[in-house]
């Protein structure tokens, strides 16, 4: 490595390539499909960057990841200072570098990208973050207390960013979760074979020993609510980081037939219940043909998880073309490798059952792209007569959430949007003070790192905010 | 981890427990339930809470052995923990205001019924209370809701205890002799409820039945806890559990808490095996 410094770059036109299981052999599976570069992969891919002036992927991470600056040190072999960089500004990178949509950020602005593949970013920081997490000699520096409770809802992305912040800061903080595990999407809802259970874990047991106290069991708006919090548990600030939660359906005929699930419902009993193990106590329906109703990252991983438990044939069924879908490129190139069929263009009308009331069809009729609408993107138009019946044994809704009203309606002063979302300024400040938000909460259902970002924008606000008090 | 303060059967496949949880037992109330799991990969299981001691920080929970997961809850002793429990969840049931109710319980929704009848009658409420059970050995909480009830009627199926019968031919005799119920709150299995409606809706007295479908997470997440009520989906989780039995399709929510039947025959036959295998 020693003639790094003065290196040509590698200007190999392509990404190195990521080893992943065979299609074949990881469909029928839950093991992380990709596996990860080796350290000479890492070093040569990282040769590819050009380490430009103008860095226009660090302007693509939602979070500011010096990248050029972490990508230089892998090529130099580095790998210890690499994590230094970038934990500097992001607070999960084993987990964002597995599930950011880098073909949108940075790698969207990879000056190599323009003319060939960009260089692989996501790849390179999911590289860096496992090498960290796989030496177990990782002190951590326990921070003094500065004597301030800070009380963080939800152990999402947005709140494991916010609490970890604080943490280093030196407040006392306590994160309160109201599932029995700490995670929030992470661990509910992102299958196992796309972000492994243990990288959540290594990440909630490391704000654990930086002094973060968890309360799983605990929904604030019912157990607790955020005034009792404030005036009774000596709270001097709250971070609401409780996510998009509630599934929305499509209100056809036929959505509450047995054999409907939400994403949510099937995700949750997969990844969450276990449900893909042998005999788990909480069952999960082993349907042979299987519709995904939706085109995002959670109909991916829907239709990836339903493929694994067993299913023939699974449809993806999405209303717009391919251009449009909303999931990362890579998903959906999975999905196709494991054999998910793209029924694009179509959009479900009706879901039919038998006498029993179990799913056996869904009406569907062909969409064709007319005029942009409000969101720029094409709007689909039903093309008349074009109805047919895809036979389907179950179907999985996966056309978005909406933030939980729980919080909303159990704590008086605090505005809301219309449609739920809590209204906070670009810092995470609410209505009420000494109440901030950020991430899904506010935003509706968006990205891990674009929470994250807003959990770390928060943590720095309320740090002002308590240090303004005192 | 959450202990078992007490444990004691009520008969022969039903069990009341009392856990220490005091954020629970200080914020439940009437109607409201909470989510427990017995160990680390246990399954997420819905009971309604049938009591609190504040002081004393405890929950009562009741429940009937009908699954694995049940079993394996019943299999646990005062003194022992329980992995997880988690609330309170759910609208408390609304009794604010009203006058005269005729509280039905069916079987272990008697459970449920009780704080409710409980809750009326500390308030001043006027309470007729109407429980069935299929047979004498079944009855649980007798003397419970005999102590906050104005007037007692117990049905059994056969005739083995009390009058011979269903809950709904005492309360279309009570509602037909001119008592004015301003509610009737009816609590049991889906097939009760929906009879209960059909005796009360010709009389048009308001009737609120309480819901207990399939859910996961109990907090508005998973929707699995759908129904229609009024022609609109609604989750019981976090609109419910109780709902104007006028307006619930009950043959919808019959269908979807049949889905799972067959894979809780097989959990339970295993269970079964595996308890026996231990005896041996």
């Amino acid at each position: 490595m020693a003639e790094v410094s003065k290196r040509k770059p590698n200007m190999s036109p392509k990404k190195n390539e990521m080893p992943s299981q065979e299609p074949n052999v990881r469909n029928k599976n839950f093991l992380e499909v990709a596996l990860g570069y080796s350290e000479e992969t890492a070093v040569d891919e990282a040769q590819r960057c050009l380490n430009c002036k103008h860095r226009p992927c660090v302007s693509g991470c939602p979070v500011n990841i010096q990248i050029p600056d972490f990508i230089s040190q892998v090529a130099k072999g580095d790998f210890d200072k690499a994590y230094d960089i970038i934990a500097q500004s992001s607070s999960l990178p084993a987990v964002c570098g597995r599930v950011c949509p880098q073909e949108t950020q940075c790698e969207g602005k990879c000056v190599r990208g323009i003319k060939t593949e960009p260089v692989g970013i996501g790849r390179l920081e999911r590289f860096v973050a496992d090498y960290h997490n796989s030496k177990s000699d990782t002190k951590i520096q326990k921070i003094k207390s500065n004597g301030h409770k800070v009380a963080v809802i939800g152990s999402g992305p947005a709140g494991l960013a916010c609490a970890g912040d604080l943490a280093k800061k030196g407040y006392e903080v306590t994160v309160f979760e109201a599932l029995h595990l700490a995670g929030g999407v992470l661990v509910y809802g992102i299958p196992e074979f796309r972000l492994p259970k243990s990288i959540v874990q290594k990440e909630v047991d490391g704000l654990k020993a930086l002094g973060v106290k968890i309360e799983t069991n605990t929904i604030i708006g019912r157990t607790i609510t955020i005034d009792e919090l404030m005036d009774e548990m000596g709270f001097e600030a709250v971070f609401i980081g409780s996510g998009a939660g509630l599934p929305r359906f499509m209100k056809i005929p036929g959505e509450n037939l047995n054999g409907v699930f939400s994403a949510n419902e099937f995700l949750t009993r997969t990844n969450l219940m276990k449900a893909y193990k042998d005999n788990p106590d909480t069952p999960i329906n082993h349907a042979k043909k299987v519709a995904v109703v939706g085109g995002g990252n959670v109909a991916m991983d829907a239709a990836r998880c339903a493929k694994r438990l067993g299913a023939d044939d699974v449809y993806i069924v999405y209303r717009r073309s391919e251009e449009e879908l909303p999931a990362r490129k890579e998903e959906v190139e999975h999905a196709k490798e494991e054999g998910v069929i793209f029924k694009l263009l179509n959009n479900p009308v009706e879901i039919l059952s038998d006498e029993d009331g179990s799913v056996n069809g869904m009406r569907c009729i062909k969409m064709e792209l007319g005029e942009p609408d409000e969101s720029g993107r094409r709007r689909p138009v039903a093309i008349e007569g074009s109805e047919f019946v895809l036979d389907v044994d179950e179907v999985i809704i996966a056309i978005g959430t909406s933030p939980n009203p729980l919080i909303k309606s159990t704590t008086e002063g605090l505005d809301t949007q219309r449609w739920g979302g809590i209204i906070a300024d670009e810092n995470g400040a609410t209505s009420r003070e000494g109440v901030f938000a950020g991430g899904d909460a506010v935003t509706g259902a968006a990205t891990v790192i674009l929470a994250m970002g807003a959990g770390k924008t928060a943590a720095g606000a309320i740090d002002e905010y308590i240090k303004s008090k005192a | 981890m959450y202990k078992i303060i007490s444990k004691k059967p009520l008969n022969p496949t039903v069990t009341q427990m009392e856990i220490y949880s005091p954020l629970v037992a200080k914020k439940a109330r009437a109607g409201q339930f909470i989510i427990l799991r017995v160990d680390e990969n246990g399954e997420r299981i819905p009971l309604t809470v049938a009591g609190t001691d504040k002081e004393k920080g405890t929950v009562k929970i009741i429940f009937q052995i009908v699954g694995a997961s049940t079993k394996k809850l019943n299999s646990k002793n005062e003194g022992e923990y329980i992995q997880d429990f988690v609330g309170p969840l759910g609208v408390p049931t609304h009794i604010e205001g009203l006058k005269k109710v005729c509280v039905v319980g069916g079987g272990v929704g008697c459970a449920i019924a009780l704080p409710v009848a409980q809750a009326l009658h500390d308030q001043g409420t006027e309470v007729h209370s109407v429980v069935g059970f299929r047979n004498k050995d079944l009855v649980i909480l007798e003397n419970e809701f005999k102590k906050c009830s104005d007037k007692f009627t117990i049905v059994t199926d056969d005739g083995s205890y009390g009058e011979k019968g269903v809950v709904t031919a005492p309360l279309k005799e009570a509602i037909e002799a001119g008592e004015n119920y301003d509610m009737v709150i009816a609590i049991g299995p889906l097939i009760m409820m929906k009879f209960v409606v059909a005796t009360t809706k010709p009389f048009n007295v308001p009737t609120t039945v309480s819901m207990n479908p399939i859910m996961v997470d109990g907090t508005g997440m998973c929707g699995g806890c759908r129904l229609t009520v009024g022609g609109e989906t609604k989750f019981a989780c976090v609109d419910g559990p109780d709902f104007d039995g006028f307006k619930v399709d009950f043959d919808e929510a019959m269908k979807r808490g049949s889905y799972y039947k067959k894979f809780e025959r097989k959990a339970y036959d295993d269970a079964c095996n595996l308890f026996k295998k231990e005896v041996e």
